[in-house]
């Protein structure tokens, strides 16, 4: 066995603020040489080091050719860094990583898609962006529009496709890359169930075929049921690297307390001005719960400690629980509680909390935005994204069904089952 | 699966490290990739010739509403000489190489931020893209010229032998436009506010160029000065091949050589901020 990736000491350094402030200003630069020639003229020389961070640091790994390697860690534990690094769409900062063979990537279908072309087009523009031949794509076209079926609509703008059709086009095209080692970033939480099972068929096939796959995955059924080798990302270190339930067990047993938990320390406090300030905020099953993750099936609570600075404030805690994709999934706040509404506070702290329900989430990530609110509509504080927890699969593992059900919520829902009168053969079929 | 084709550029072992600052140019690989940029050319072509209702016309129409207001402006009441053609015809064979120069560097300062979500998506030498971009000024170029023939012959000159020497001119201009166009590219990316600043740049540049008014105008000890600008000569050059006047080489070779050293410091600068792309779009 030879390798198929291999991973020597990989770093790759981000400079904090670069998303806010994307390239500089050139005004800027030219009117700081204008104004401080020296300093402009150091800075150049020498680095400013605090302003850095590692999203990923000294990795090393090889995967083995035919490894179906999934990828897992928390948001921002360095999964997509190392993706785009492996596909060569970013540098590394130090070290070097080996890759034998073609390599196609599915970080998003759709890439390179325009609007005014027909589907036609698309697929050919599609194809020689993610690196087939025009014979190549000639060849499979066929298999391709099959495989998308949108056939009808081949000759057609894409503009004017549904957001599924578009999906299936693209992912179709993606499918049809020949590739020794295929990197996976989620994309299969697309289309119909039909078009999944198809997908998933693919991403069999794939992997029996010998072919190299990464997969990088918050969908832990899939990971476990696709996968022989697993790779657990913290912080932008390697954790573990082993048989993909190693991996898993380790992950599922750190994933739990992520900052479920917040302090805010009194220094953060603002202008004498301020209301009321939020000191601590927490996520946790509830008590009687017995178990100290959240699953699909676990009550959770959410609390907030809040300092009031003037007393007789009327002073409510306003929640907003995004999924990864950054949808709200519910808001809710502490004066929608009849009993809570006009509330005058005392200073000092006080605690709120609320009950969220289960089953209710799908298993998935999730962070929180906590507000605080006076008189019911002016917002005193806003922290977003303040908590983050992570709700586990649940019971649910029907056999065959390998994939996360798609949905924001995943409400218990129960079905049904009786003899059924034959349907009036007197009547028109619709 | 189907083995990967022996030909394939991806075929065999890729090593993946951090580029060092001062990269060279590796023209092979750009080869390697030459569908995409033909994909990439062929999908700008197609969609400006598909989306606008006037399709081709709009490359016909805005040499010539633009010929027309500078023939009022500059040749009638400004009375600007004009080598002794008539004035109209004067300037739309001026503004036809200037206008392709002009749309070839904003479509390629655009072009990379323009695809972002290609470059943080998909690996490809990045100098595809402002390569690419060029592509549609050329072919608008191409169908105003159509244009050309007939304005000459209304005014009565019939085009000479000096004729062969303009797709030179054109390769001239591209070599120009590509090095002005992929300098603009990647500081557009370094630099945000640049985008702001292009548009007016190349404005003022197009006085500084003899499109309205004869190169002859300069008087004799100062014209070096003028073809400086890599554009003079070629556009000068350009404009007598197709109206017979006599042509200055010293100002074809001018552009060709500061346009040549361009391109080659606009691809070393490219491909030393090239890295940094992903991060910054």
């Amino acid at each position: 066995m030879t390798y198929a990736i291999k991973v020597e000491g990989v770093s790759k350094e981000y400079r904090i603020g670069a998303q806010h402030r994307p390239g500089e200003l050139l005004m800027d630069q030219l009117g700081g040489a204008l104004r401080h020639p020296l300093q402009t003229l150091r800075r150049a020389f020498v680095r400013d080091d605090d302003q850095r961070f590692w999203a990923l640091k000294d990795l090393d790994f090889e995967v083995q050719q035919g490894d179906v390697l999934g990828v897992v860690g928390r948001n921002g534990a360095g999964k997509s860094t190392l993706l785009k690094i492996l596909s060569r769409i970013t540098d590394p900062t130090q070290g070097r990583a080996l890759v034998r063979g073609r390599m196609a990537s599915l970080l998003e279908v759709g890439t390179g898609f325009h609007p005014e072309l027909s589907g036609r087009e698309n697929i050919f523009l599609n194809a020689t962006i993610l690196g087939m031949r025009r014979r190549e794509i000639e060849r499979k076209f066929d298999e391709i529009v099959a495989f998308s079926g949108v056939e009808r609509f081949l000759d057609t703008p894409v503009k004017h496709y549904s957001s599924g059709m578009y999906v299936r086009l693209s992912f179709a095209v993606a499918a049809h890359v020949d590739a020794d080692i295929l990197l996976v970033d989620e994309v299969l939480a697309v289309g119909d169930t039909q078009f999944q099972k198809r997908c998933l068929g693919k991403m069999g096939e794939v992997a029996k075929g010998g072919r190299t796959v990464l997969f990088v995955s918050h969908n832990l059924t899939a990971l476990r049921n696709l996968c022989t080798q697993g790779l657990y990302l913290e912080d932008g270190r390697l954790s573990l690297h082993g048989p993909v339930s190693d991996v898993l067990g380790k992950y599922t047993s750190h994933g739990t307390r992520t900052r479920g938990a917040v302090d805010l320390a009194p220094s953060s406090v603002p202008a004498a001005t301020s209301l009321a300030v939020i000191r601590r905020a927490s996520v946790q099953p509830q008590a009687d719960a017995e178990v100290a993750r959240i699953s699909t099936g676990t009550p959770f609570e959410i609390g907030v400690t809040v300092e009031v600075l003037q007393p007789g404030a009327d002073i409510g805690v306003f929640l907003t629980c995004r999924n990864e994709q950054g949808d709200a999934v519910f808001s809710t706040g502490s004066f929608f509680e009849a009993s809570l509404n006009g509330l005058r506070l005392a200073s000092g702290l006080h605690q709120f909390r609320c009950d969220v329900p289960a089953p209710l989430l799908n298993d998935g990530e999730y962070t929180l935005d906590v507000f605080l609110v006076h008189d019911r509509k002016n917002v005193l504080v806003t922290e977003t994204s303040l908590l983050s927890f992570r709700v586990e699969a649940g019971a649910l593992n029907v056999d065959g069904w390998h994939w996360r059900p798609v949905g924001v919520i995943r409400p218990d829902i129960h079905w049904q089952h009786a003899q059924a009168i034959p349907i009036g053969a007197n009547r028109c079929e619709v | 699966m189907t083995a990967p084709i022996a030909s394939d550029i991806h075929a065999q072992l890729t090593v993946i490290e951090p580029r060092g600052r001062l990269r060279l140019l590796d023209l092979r690989e750009i080869w390697s990739f030459r569908e995409l940029l033909w994909m990439l050319a062929r999908r700008d072509i197609k969609v400006r010739y598909k989306e606008t209702v006037l399709g081709a016309l709009w490359a016909i129409l805005r040499p010539t509403l633009t010929m027309l207001i500078f023939s009022v402006v500059f040749g009638r009441l400004a009375r600007l000489p004009s080598d002794g053609v008539p004035y109209p015809v004067f300037v739309f064979a001026g503004l036809l190489p200037w206008m392709f120069f002009a749309q070839a560097v904003s479509s390629a300062a655009a072009s990379v931020l323009g695809a972002g979500s290609l470059i943080t998506r998909v690996y490809f030498p990045r100098l595809i893209v402002p390569l690419a971009s060029v592509g549609v000024a050329l072919v608008d170029l191409l169908v105003a010229l159509l244009l050309l023939v007939p304005l000459m012959l209304w005014y009565g000159i019939v085009p000479g032998s000096s004729l062969l020497a303009v797709p030179l001119m054109i390769v001239v201009a591209l070599v120009v436009a590509l090095g002005v166009g992929i300098a603009f590219a990647a500081i557009s990316v370094v630099f945000r506010d640049f985008r702001h600043i292009e548009p007016f740049a190349v404005q003022i540049w197009m006085f500084a160029t003899p499109v309205i008014y004869p190169a002859s105008m300069i008087p004799e000890q100062w014209r070096w000065l003028a073809y400086l600008n890599p554009v003079a000569g070629v556009v000068e050059g350009f404009r007598a091949c197709w109206l017979g006047l006599p042509l200055d080489w010293t100002g074809v070779a001018a552009s060709l050589w500061l346009g040549m050293l361009i391109l080659i410091g606009a691809v070393l600068y490219f491909e030393r901020v090239e890295r940094r792309f992903a991060d910054l779009i």
